[in-house]
């Protein structure tokens, strides 16, 4: 297991690199360079042009410039942005980083459960009325045009029903005698996450390795225990007000993200689920007398399980991109959004930071899930 | 026993030296071999135009099973026959000044944009534009931009799949680890930075759009399925017989490839019209007209949370992109059905 990681690790550090190669020559496509600008500035004469290219490194050979470029990168200095002028661009990514990451992260994981289980359902009750209407709509779901979609949510949900705020990370009214800034709120709700999730998964295995009888109380005794160990956390803290506001503003986009990603793991798993059924060991267990519900969960999806985990792992850079469009749609100052400003307002330096991060996100992502794959799966770990 | 169910094709040369003796028994053996040589004499073409015939004949029936499938290519269908309908409206009922989908203006209104009427049955948009004819003309471009991105993916994709399949070595490694980096980007968002950084018009888009689709996961899915190819027993055979790497990849590898490449041909087609859609919505492509446009434009004019009173500006617009979008993935899952036999009904 150690050297598969080891190994996907030093490929993904590789491939990171060949990204950023790409970046650069798309940077190159552009035709002509920054002094283009100044040709219709008779103050500006060609000498100074000139002065300017050298000065910005333009006249090196294209191999210098490209190690410049890479050494630039690599200690972090993306340069300036150019719409919000004198801040660089690598503190504008690590202030909006973690709202992309929440957002991205808790879509993922609503819309993998969901569609996993409404997959293996479908499949096990093949050919009936509700596999159409699900297929349909799980169909139109996947290939609704977004915008649209985020769009008719907000109208829904926060114009006509008016649950949610339209958009944006936050109240300004409620904010605006707020004693702390969003983002250290914002910090103490991830980390309260994060945490909350780590300490989820350690009392589910912890239980795995109890007796059977010991189980199920242990597993819905430490669940139960960390929810109220959080609110307890939470509930006298004074900031409380505040980060309610920031998960009311959070649960519309989410579910956007989720209800638009959810339908290719659904199908997928349909696909596979029907596939292991007809095995032989399904036959068994359910020749053996056992429910139904257990052959169809601990049986068959268990199996089932693999392949769709592979094409999830495909799927993360289209869930990514559904993150830059619901972003879009719903205001929400993540990577997204700066992404698509930076490139209306051409501002380069900042689009290319907002790509090169979404890309190391998008790796990233693509690490996790080739580990907890080769944790499903033996045949990788013992290799 | 009738003595024509004795008669096997081994006995007909012996048989033909003694007709001089028994005239009946010649007779006999002589239809016999008239009906072998009929069969031997119909030329190869047309016993592969047969097969081929069959082969049609039970894939679509297979396809028809799918009831899915079907509602998908109807859909298709409707789109393509408004696609066509709109050069023939424009040159027979409806005047170039006012049903322009891009310079038109609805004189006949006295607001814009104005309601659904029996002159603009989609109503027009705020610069004054018909809906429907707008809709229609887009249609042709997205036919056009899915179509185009198609046809470059697969033949990426089908060439770099066998190649990389049969050779192996380094080629493989080099193509895989491309599709590898090229499945993890984010698209959209590398579309979006490029059109920021290059102005892109429609068949630029589906260039890139095709060699992107088809150097990434295309190709990978693809190259599975040539390297189960690649060992079966008749490229053994082709290559004891001589044949040149050339002819085993044209003319035993691909043609085998070509169901499934028409399978990704439909993913290709709905990915290139949702990514057309969404940089246009995004006002950063270099296009005249098209759903995400539309789109676009009663953004930039506000009327984006108007809801219902103000339907015909957006939902004819985005229904349409993802219903054809739709419509070419269910065709594509159909399709599924028919080229991989492991998915059909027990």
């Amino acid at each position: 297991m150690g050297k598969y990681i080891a190994r996907r690790v030093v490929q993904i550090v590789f491939t990171f690199f060949v990204f950023l190669t790409l970046v650069y020559f798309l940077l190159m496509a552009q035709p002509g360079d920054i002094t283009r600008q100044y040709l219709g500035d008779p103050k500006i004469t060609p000498e100074m042009r000139e002065a300017i290219k050298a000065a910005m490194g333009l006249d090196r050979p294209w191999y210098e410039q490209y190690l410049n470029y890479l050494r630039n990168f690599l200690t972090g200095n993306l340069g300036v942005s150019f719409s919000n002028f004198p801040r660089p661009v690598i503190e504008i990514i690590f202030e909006r980083a973690p709202r992309t990451l929440v957002l991205f992260l808790s879509a993922t994981v609503v819309s993998f459960t969901a569609g996993f289980t409404l997959g293996k359902i479908l499949a096990w009750r093949r050919g009936g009325f509700t596999e159409y209407l699900v297929t349909i709509g799980g169909v139109t779901l996947y290939t609704v045009f977004t915008p649209w979609f985020g769009l008719m949510m907000i109208w829904l949900f926060a114009f006509i029903l008016g649950w949610f705020p339209v958009g944006k990370f936050l109240d300004p009214v409620l904010w605006r005698n707020a004693p702390i800034s969003s983002e250290i709120v914002f910090g103490q709700m991830l980390t309260t996450g994060l945490s909350v999730v780590a300490l989820l998964t350690l009392v589910y295995f912890v239980s795995r390795r109890l007796d059977a009888q010991w189980r199920a109380p242990v597993q819905w005794g430490g669940f139960g225990l960390v929810l109220v160990g959080t609110l307890g956390v939470w509930t006298p803290s004074p900031y409380a007000r505040y980060a309610l506001d920031i998960l009311h503003h959070l649960v519309l986009p989410i579910t956007t993200l989720a209800l638009i990603s959810f339908a290719g793991t659904m199908l997928l798993t349909r696909n596979s689920m029907l596939e292991t059924i007809r095995e032989d060991f399904v036959m068994v267990a359910r020749a053996k007398g056992l429910p139904d519900r257990v052959v169809r969960d601990k049986h068959a999806a268990r199996n089932a399980l693999l392949p769709v985990v592979t094409s999830f792992v495909f799927s993360l850079a289209f869930a990514l991109d559904g993150g830059v469009i619901t972003e879009t749609i719903f205001s929400w100052p993540g990577m997204g959004l700066t992404l698509l400003n930076a490139v209306v307002d051409e501002d380069i330096p900042l689009a290319i930071g907002a790509l090169v991060f979404t890309g190391i996100l998008a790796l990233t992502a693509h690490l996790v899930a080739d580990i907890l794959y080769a944790y499903l799966d033996p045949r990788i770990r013992y290799t | 026993m009738t003595k024509s169910t004795e008669t096997s094709p081994f006995k007909v040369e012996p048989q033909k030296s003694a007709s001089l003796l028994a005239p009946m028994e010649a007779e006999e053996a002589l239809s016999v071999r008239e009906d072998l040589t009929q069969v031997v004499k119909k030329p190869l073409w047309r016993i592969r135009l047969e097969l081929f015939w069959r082969a049609i004949q039970t894939n679509v029936g297979l396809f028809a099973e799918n009831r899915i499938g079907l509602v998908g290519l109807s859909i298709i269908l409707f789109f393509a026959l408004l696609a066509i309908a709109h050069p023939i409206l424009m040159a027979t009922v409806w005047d170039e000044t006012t049903y322009d989908p891009v310079t038109g203006y609805a004189y006949d209104e006295t607001r814009q944009p104005a309601p659904p009427s029996p002159r603009h049955l989609l109503g027009t948009d705020p610069l004054g534009r018909d809906v429907l004819s707008q809709l229609m003309f887009s249609t042709r471009a997205e036919f056009a931009l899915g179509l185009i991105a198609a046809l470059i993916t697969v033949t990426i994709a089908t060439t770099i799949g066998a190649v990389s399949a049969y050779y192996g070595g380094l080629v493989d490694t080099l193509f895989m680890r491309i599709a590898d980096l090229i499945i993890m980007m984010p698209f959209i968002s590398v579309l979006i930075v490029m059109s920021g950084l290059v102005d892109l018009d429609l068949i630029q888009l589906a260039f890139v759009i095709g060699t992107f689709a088809g150097f990434g996961g295309t190709t990978v899915i693809i190259k599975s399925q040539a390297l189960a190819i690649s060992v079966k027993p008749f490229i053994e055979a082709a290559r004891v017989a001589g044949g040149s790497h050339r002819h085993i990849i044209l003319t035993h590898i691909i043609p085998n490839l070509l169901p499934l490449s028409f399978l990704y041909m439909m993913f290709t087609v709905t990915s290139a019209i949702f990514s057309e859609a969404v940089l246009s919505f995004f006002g950063l492509l270099n296009i005249r007209m098209s759903w995400g446009i539309m789109i676009y434009t009663a953004q930039t004019a506000g009327y984006l949370l108007s809801g219902a009173e103000y339907w015909w500006l957006l939902i004819p617009a985005g229904a349409s992109v993802t219903l054809l979008c739709a419509a070419f993935y269910l065709v594509g899952r159909a399709l599924d059905e028919v080229v991989n036999p492991r998915l059909r009904k027990r």
